[in-house]
């Protein structure tokens, strides 16, 4: 490792020179072979910064994201973390609750007009903050909704419970499609509780009690939460979205051949859309269920290690890419929401006008974070068997009450979670 | 015997050395520090220290409670009947913080059957866990037959002096040396529902008869999918160690039961079979020791879905340890199937032992 920078330095031409004096930090990344521009952008950023100040030279590691997690969980336990670590939000308080994180001890003011979702708080300080926020849309075509008699819902009036039903019904009685609802079960792992607990939380549940953190009864097997559960249930029984054994590539290119009439997707799926469809193609709010509509926000942040050892260092590199400029770069690289305003207005998909520009709404009106807790790691894959079983016919309120048991077991065998 | 090993014996135990570092670092030490882990609350992550609680861990999984449900009654007694349906209470109103049944506190279905009025209810602390335990059992009860016998008689096959035979046998091989994770992956396009591969092999078969079948989605025919195609991977293994017992055996009993006019059935009986003795030993215990160890078909292709209807042991430990931060509960898991596979190991030592 040792040689680390001066291999760095070399490799950006002709400054081994200058080098031997850099500090060096190493950064752990997420995006190893990423489909679209990504890691090409984080590598670009890396570069600029080594360059644009001769004291730090950051050296990045790739890891494929399946595996990213692991290794850092792994990496704690070795003692051997880096010094900058990409990290989803909502596991960022479990990391930093179990000290693999340190507050970023950056100047708030610097984060001014950002969407509240790429900033990561945790105990009241910041630990983390993303470059970008990702967000889901009931992602349909306008002639669909047009042919079939349905109201094109919008953010002031998103559809209620009974005319979204109704808008399944009629879509399905048409006979068109095999399902008139898409909403991503073969994605198993994080999409469920980022994609469904908004719909839950639009029901008047949740996963977690959020005032206290310490218990689920009452939020996820209350009365709002098994009427969500009935109607989610009800989802699969009238045969109105296909089930746990969806097909991958069904779930990739379905509404894009028809197969399906609406699709529940993230925003990282809208170029394809667009480009079949052009202006036919529609992006609409998640609906009303009582409660508001919402969907979840919060995606890939920096932050730094607890055990770096330069965490001014880090803190800088955070600053330098915390500027509108990367924003636009990566939000143009990969589809995704740029983090404020003014970036928006200068990118290809977000700015007024643009194709994506609907999402960047979405995100600012409707956008709630996951629960904000050490224990979301576990209360999420709870979560997630909850609903894959619901969904598949178990009964609804056992289900939520043994998910309420398993997830307060866990609190109450952390002590808390530190709350 | 104890002192030849000691005594002058330097460069058998340096040879020794590699595999004994080996298992006693992968194994050994790994399976004591999880019996200690099981006795604790270690997490995986966590700023709490641990502590020793004891057998806790143990009893949160294999807790259980018999309860007899009463079905609801009208003001004359008589049990309410709604569309030919007795009417029950749920159980939850029991099981959950109800201060006159403190045994069944947290607890949940596991099965029931009716006893005339009543419902008899079997609770159990952690269903998930159970189901596991019976899907595993229901595993090794299917596969080791099976998959013995069914190499039994490739390798009764393939052992001819035919011309191309070990195409054949390469062909019988070949799903071993391919991973489980790639197996199962295309295995998982296999059962694919709707116009899968097999449900328009079955489709094209029957001349459209065939309704598809969802087959990993449906809880009934989840496992003997899994089961299916575990078989049809593992067998091919186990058929060249079956082969090796049959190429053990002297040819010379063939010629002199062909001579004594034996016929196929009699020289498989009197002379191929015992001859097999040990190979068939052998490959009852491996065979069921990988079945309690199945995991990677089931992470790829279900992840103990749909309904826990094939949750299993392994793929509990690791969801728990792993994926839940809960070390202590995973260990426990991994001890208990220790102690199973120990015990039917044993037994299945002491039934097969030579008699003399």
């Amino acid at each position: 490792m040792r040689y680390g920078p001066i291999l760095a330095a070399a490799m950006l031409g002709g400054m081994a020179s200058a080098a031997a004096a850099q500090t060096e930090l190493s950064l752990w990344y997420h995006g190893a072979g990423s489909a679209n521009a990504e890691e090409a952008l984080v590598n670009q950023l890396v570069e600029e910064f080594n360059a644009s100040q001769s004291d730090y030279t950051v050296v990045i590691e790739t890891f494929p994201q399946g595996a990213y997690n692991d290794a850092v969980g792994a990496a704690a336990l070795a003692g051997k973390l880096p010094d900058i670590l990409d990290v989803d939000g909502p596991v960022m308080p479990n990391w930093a609750w179990a000290g693999y994180m340190q507050p970023l001890g950056i100047d708030e003011a610097k984060l001014d007009g950002f969407l509240p979702g790429p900033i990561g708080r945790w105990n009241g300080e910041v630990y983390s903050v993303g470059l970008w926020d990702a967000a889901v849309a009931m992602t349909t075509r306008r002639s669909t909704l047009e042919d079939n008699g349905i109201r094109v819902p919008t953010l002031d009036a998103p559809w209620s419970l009974e005319e979204f039903n109704g808008a399944l019904a009629t879509l399905k009685a048409s006979g068109k499609f095999e399902y008139p609802l898409d909403l991503g079960m073969a994605w198993t792992g994080e999409w469920y509780p980022y994609a469904f607990s908004p719909l839950l939380q639009s029901f008047g549940g949740d996963i977690v009690d959020r005032s206290t953190y310490q218990t689920a009864e009452g939020v996820l097997n209350g009365d709002e939460a098994i009427a969500f559960g009935e109607w989610w249930q009800s989802l699969f029984e009238m045969g109105y979205a296909p089930g746990t054994s969806q097909d991958a590539a069904d779930r990739d290119t379905g509404l894009l051949n028809g197969k399906y009439a609406i699709a529940w997707n993230g925003n990282w799926a809208a170029l394809p859309v667009v480009e079949a469809f052009g202006d036919d193609a529609l992006f609409l709010p998640a609906p009303d269920f009582g409660n508001g509509s919402t969907i979840g926000a919060a995606s890939w942040q920096f932050g730094v290690s607890g055990t770096s050892e330069h965490p001014d260092g880090a803190r800088a590199f955070i600053e330098f890419a915390l500027q509108d400029r990367w924003f636009t770069a990566f939000s143009d690289g990969t589809g995704l929401i740029p983090v404020t305003a003014a970036a928006a207005a200068d990118t290809q998909n977000y700015k007024p006008g643009g194709a994506l520009e609907v999402f960047y709404g979405l995100s600012e009106a409707q956008a709630l974070v996951r629960p904000v807790t050490p224990g979301y790691l576990v209360q999420a894959k709870v979560f997630e068997k909850a609903l894959a079983d619901i969904a598949n016919g178990a009964d609804v309120a056992d289900t939520l009450d043994a998910a309420v048991d398993e997830i307060n077991e866990d609190i109450e065998a952390n002590n808390g979670y530190g709350h | 015997m104890a002192s030849k090993l000691t005594r002058s014996n330097r460069a058998g135990w340096l040879m020794a050395l590699p595999g004994v570092g080996l298992i006693a670092t992968f194994i050994i030490v790994p399976f004591f520090l999880a019996f200690g882990f099981s006795l604790t609350n270690q997490r995986l992550a966590s700023p709490n220290p641990t502590e020793y609680v004891g057998f806790e861990n143990y009893s949160d999984l294999l807790g259980m409670a018999f309860f007899t449900l009463e079905p609801e009654r009208d003001e004359a007694g008589n049990a309410v009947v709604e569309d030919g349906e007795i009417q029950y209470p749920r159980l939850r109103k029991f099981t959950r913080n109800n201060p006159d049944y403190p045994n069944l506190q947290g607890k949940r279905e596991w099965f029931s059957w009716q006893s005339g009025e009543n419902r008899k209810v079997v609770l159990a602390s952690d269903v998930v866990f159970m189901k596991a335990l019976v899907n595993t059992v229901t595993f090794v009860l299917v596969v080791a037959p099976l998959q013995s016998a069914l190499a039994l008689g490739l390798a009764l096959l393939i052992n001819q002096k035919l011309r191309g035979i070990s195409l054949f046998r390469a062909i019988y091989f070949m799903p071993v040396v391919v991973s489980i994770v790639v197996v199962s992956l295309l295995w998982k396009f296999i059962y694919s529902p709707g116009d899968g591969l097999l449900n328009n092999l079955l489709s094209g078969l029957t001349f459209g008869l065939w309704q598809p079948l969802d087959w990993l989605g449906n809880p009934s025919t989840a496992l003997g999918s899994i089961i299916l195609m575990s078989v049809w991977q593992g067998v091919g293994f186990h058929m060249v160690i079956w082969l090796a017992g049959l190429q053990t055996i002297s040819p010379t009993l063939y010629e002199a039961a062909e001579i004594e006019g034996s016929s196929k059935w009699q020289t498989f009986r009197y002379v191929t079979w015992p001859g097999l003795r040990n190979t068939a030993v052998l490959i009852l215990i491996v065979i069921t020791m990988q079945a309690f160890a199945l995991y990677a078909q089931i992470d790829v292709m279900t992840s103990g879905g749909p309904l826990d209807s094939t949750q299993v042991l392994v793929f509990q430990a690791v969801e728990r340890g792993y994926g839940k931060q809960d070390i202590s509960g995973g260990s426990t898991i991994s001890v208990l199937l220790f102690l199973i596979v120990l015990a039917i190991s044993l037994l299945q030592r002491w039934l097969t032992r030579e008699r003399t």
